[in-house]
């Protein structure tokens, strides 16, 4: 039994890694997937001149976090779900703790920490080394089972 | 930060000459990022001009929501900018997203519209949306800390 979860959690997590690496706003911003765990995920974004937000102090900009935070939190979501789906964000709420320090690295770890029937609630952390002094929290819903019925929405 | 930057020159030189967009291309992500700041009739608007690598989901294809959350909050941040004081770069407290319809391979454009100013807070409210404003794609609310001429600089922890 419990062999039977971990081969389906190695099986979820390669394929959600071949799934990050198609994304192509993830590339742009080289996100890297450090781990893959059941309902979590480790992301890390690399410190990078073109991400920058302030050019005075090269912090980076806000909408590079958001991204990566996005991207951790959905795929915290699609860890904790039974059966592959299709997710669609409904909200993101970013919290700016303190600025990242340049040139570092920022590593961001998602839980989704409850799925129902139509939604699944995450949370997210963004910092350096150490996720007690973090640079960013997110906290964000995510539709379930979203079809492209909806998602295009063209008239 | 210092009180004398080249960056609070390009602010100061922005305001007098009512263009910002040399502000904005001043800043490496927007341009990375294809963001802008462009006057319509009056309005200051933000645009994201559409790139391929903004694709968060390449099977529909959609826009990453991180993108469209850049583009609401940078056009807040113009907002503020343009109409406040603002000497310094305002700081994001909070940028809360809900999004409302998928964002298509196309040009997106945002507005915002200062809802509260105090002396060190700012609340600003941005719509997004493409071809049709009266559907927007995305609406969020956001905090700034903003610093004015004569206020203390922010702490700079990082």
């Amino acid at each position: 039994m419990a062999d039977d979860d971990s081969e389906r959690l190695r099986e979820l997590s390669a394929m959600n890694l071949r799934f990050e690496r198609m994304v192509p706003h993830n590339r742009a911003l080289n996100l890297e997937v450090l781990a893959l765990e059941h309902a979590r995920a480790t992301f890390r974004l690399p410190y990078d001149v073109k991400l920058i937000g302030n050019p005075e102090t090269g912090v980076l900009h806000g909408g590079a976090i958001t991204a990566a935070m996005d991207a951790a939190c959905g795929t915290a979501v699609f860890q904790a779900l039974p059966r592959p789906m299709v997710i669609a964000t409904l909200d993101l709420r970013i919290d700016y703790l303190k600025p990242a320090t340049p040139p570092r690295d920022v590593t961001i770890r998602a839980h989704c920490y409850k799925v129902t029937r139509s939604v699944a609630f995450v949370r997210g952390l963004a910092f350096h080394d150490d996720e007690a002094d973090p640079i960013a929290s997110g906290t964000g819903s995510f539709m379930l089972g979203t079809s492209s019925r909806r998602a295009p929405e063209r008239e | 930060m210092t009180a004398q930057g080249p960056l609070i020159a390009l602010i100061a030189a922005a305001r007098r000459a009512g263009d910002i967009s040399r502000l904005v291309e001043a800043v490496p992500y927007a341009r990375f990022m294809g963001i802008s700041a462009v006057v319509v009739e009056g309005e200051l608007l933000g645009r994201l001009q559409f790139a391929g690598h903004l694709i968060g989901n390449p099977m529909l294809p959609a826009l990453h929501g991180g993108v469209i959350g850049a583009l609401l909050e940078s056009t807040a941040i113009f907002q503020l900018m343009w109409e406040t004081e603002a000497i310094l770069l305002p700081r994001t407290i909070t940028l809360t997203v809900d999004y409302l319809r998928s964002g298509r391979a196309v040009d997106t454009f945002a507005r915002g519209v200062l809802t509260r100013q105090g002396r060190r807070v700012a609340c600003v409210r941005v719509d997004a949306w493409q071809d049709d404003r009266s559907r927007p794609i995305a609406v969020a609310s956001a905090h700034f800390l903003i610093e004015s001429a004569g206020m203390p600089a922010p702490e700079q922890d990082g």
